[in-house]
């Protein structure tokens, strides 16, 4: 390749690299504003807005909500989407297919849709407003990615690996714990992960099914927003920036020094 | 493990076993007996039930209908891992995360073996396939022939009666595989363990087995040791299967008790017939035939085929020819050393007594299911 094209290459990479990462990294200046406004550039610098999240009982409220709720689906997702996922990898391939395409509609039909059926009906058996609502509709939301995630390990896995530790005496409960289940780990894991962020970060369902006593943290933010523009959502904004920047980094360098070995 | 114990093996005797999947029969009316201790091999070509059989006693598939007893007892309805029994697969199955000693130590765990007792049977029966120093290691890091002599070392390790092998050496190199041929045969005359193994290889089932049953189309064509199938096929297809001859087809007629065959306008004749509606065939050993300059070395009472040389191959222990007849069939014949040698081009006569070539009845299906 010529250098000039290189070159080219080169910036034109750049260029879309600042426009991918260029909101995220506004949102960290703002949150050292001194005033209390959310403008850019900011002005002066004070720690005033990380304080009021840390000490606010309505933040931390909702931060707290937003843990458990996200963790619980985890759990549930988890268990629901890789049961399913070996359905489905293991049903013959037309039945497969189809179960698949069902099962993966949470992820295709629009967020405001889904919203609406899930407030129509929970309004009808009273799950507006609680934790289990919260829960339920997260977790429909979240097993496609679990699916999707332990499907593909599940698609590499060397199912003559099942029959061998068959054959050495294993029964199928343990065959699944001491060969199936270890050999698709990573898959499970990542469909935890992504079962826990789409919980985490969820905000078309949660603004229809929320209430003022049972808030979570994305609904906190864009209540505050819209309320009073308070820059305390920008400091929001940058922590979950690095908790997530930390676990990606983290992933990648465990799964760096397992491909080494 | 002990050396001396030679009961250790357990019999199996399948009788009247069917197998269909839908439409398609895998097996029809299977009749199989093999010996405590004895050395089987299941040998067919692709498609012909060998794996189906081995499957079935495995645990891996059940029959559709018919028994299957092995030790004496039913084994119908019981699943794979309460059989007892170690299987040896092609693709050599071991489990990628574990290390080679967990890998052999697995069946151990799962019998409520630990401690001191697993490390030695483990020990002793990577030992046993000459792998002691790789314990430690995880079967990525270990070749072809490494990985399969560890799926052997944890096949064996339970002491199970009967272990099953399912083409264990088909992905390794002609090499490897000669010697690992030897390997199994010595494991076996150590253990006195019924090994049942699945080959299409007719040459490693001619090195390996005490006796080989040699299936054709969802059926046992025969069993025997090698040299009774080599030396008296019972059919055109285990003739054929089992080492290398030449075919002969022709108008027959009995004369005096024996068959004369009419092949290219010459008159071959083979002691004995055949009972049966079916046209004779005779089935001749490249072995069996030597070769004469037209005319010459003629002894009364020896069939003569007159053909020219196609190929002449050089092979150390004397010559290979292949021999085209008048009626386009191609005969194969080896030479000792010492007998005339010839040149592709030549005129050849194929010289054989009557006694010394086997009477067939002729079966189509024998040629084709060769591919």
């Amino acid at each position: 390749m010529q250098l000039s094209s290189r070159i080219f290459l080169g910036l034109f990479c750049l260029l879309v690299a600042i426009l991918l990462l260029a909101p995220t990294l506004v949102v960290i200046p703002m949150s050292f504003n001194s005033n209390k406004s959310l403008a850019f550039p900011p002005a002066g610098f004070s720690w005033q807005w990380y304080d009021n999240f840390f000490t606010n009982p309505e933040w931390l409220l909702s931060l707290r909500n937003s843990f458990m709720i996200a963790t619980v689906v985890a759990i549930l997702a988890t268990t629901l989407g890789t049961l399913a996922a070996f359905g489905v990898t293991r049903a013959a391939a037309r039945t497969g297919g189809l179960l698949r395409a069902i099962l993966i509609t949470p992820m295709v039909v629009p967020g405001v849709v889904l919203a609406i059926g899930i407030y129509a009906v929970y309004l009808d058996t009273g799950l507006v407003g609680t934790m289990a609502g919260f829960v339920f509709a997260h977790t429909m939301l979240a097993i496609p990615f679990v699916l999707i995630a332990v499907s593909a390990s599940l698609e590499v896995f060397d199912r003559r690996l099942e029959t061998a530790a068959a054959s050495l005496g294993a029964g199928k409960l343990t065959v699944f714990r001491t060969v199936t289940l270890p050999l698709i780990l990573p898959g499970v894991l990542s469909g935890a992960l992504f079962a826990f962020i789409t919980s985490f970060d969820e905000i078309i369902v949660a603004l229809f099914i929320t209430s003022p006593y049972l808030k979570t943290l994305p609904v906190q933010i864009y209540s505050s927003i819209t309320r009073d523009a308070d820059p305390t959502v920008a400091a929001v904004g940058t922590l979950l920036f690095l908790a997530t920047s930390f676990i990606i980094v983290a992933g990648l360098l465990i799964g760096m020094r397992r491909g080494r070995t | 493990m002990n050396a001396t114990n030679k009961s250790a093996g357990a019999s199996i005797d399948i009788r009247k076993a069917s197998k269909r999947y839908g439409k398609f029969v895998a097996l029809r009316d299977l009749d199989l007996s093999i010996r405590p201790g004895e050395f089987m091999t299941l040998l067919g070509p692709s498609g012909s039930g060998k794996t189906t059989t081995l499957n079935l006693i495995a645990g891996f598939t059940e029959v559709s209908s018919g028994s299957l007893e092995i030790g004496g007892k039913s084994v119908l309805g019981l699943p794979s891992h309460k059989r007892n029994i170690g299987v040896v697969f092609q693709h050599y199955a071991l489990f990628p995360h574990m290390s080679v000693g967990r890998n052999v130590a697995y069946p151990l765990t799962l019998r409520g073996i630990s401690g001191a007792e697993r490390e030695g049977k483990v020990r002793h029966a990577l030992d046993m396939v000459k792998m002691a120093d790789f314990a430690h290691r995880y079967p990525n890091e270990l070749s072809g022939g490494q990985q399969q002599r560890v799926a052997l070392a944890r096949a064996l390790v339970f002491d199970p009666p009967l272990l099953l092998m399912d083409e264990p050496l088909g992905a390794l190199d002609k090499k490897l595989r000669e010697w690992l041929q030897l390997e199994i045969k010595r494991i076996h005359r150590e253990l006195g363990t019924t090994f049942v193994y699945v080959t299409h290889d007719q040459e490693e089932a001619l090195v390996l087995s005490d006796r080989i049953a040699v299936f054709n189309g969802g059926q046992v064509e025969q069993i025997g040791t090698g040299r009774e199938l080599y030396d008296n096929p019972a059919t055109l297809f285990v003739g054929r299967f089992i080492g290398e001859s030449t075919v002969l087809r022709g108008k027959a007629d009995i004369v005096g008790g024996d068959t004369v065959v009419s092949i290219a306008g010459t008159k071959i004749v083979a002691s004995g017939k055949i009972s049966g509606q079916a046209a004779p065939v005779i089935l001749l050993r490249p072995e069996r035939a030597v070769l004469h300059r037209p005319g010459t070395g003629v002894v009364d009472g020896e069939n003569r085929l007159s053909g020219i040389v196609e190929e002449a191959i050089y092979v150390g222990s004397g010559s290979k020819y292949d021999i085209r007849l008048k009626d386009g069939t191609t005969a194969v014949v080896r030479s000792p050393l010492g007998a005339p040698e010839f040149a592709i081009g030549d005129t050849a006569e194929i010289v054989f007594r009557p006694g010394d070539v086997t009477l067939l009845a002729d079966d189509a299906s024998a040629d084709i299911t060769l591919t």
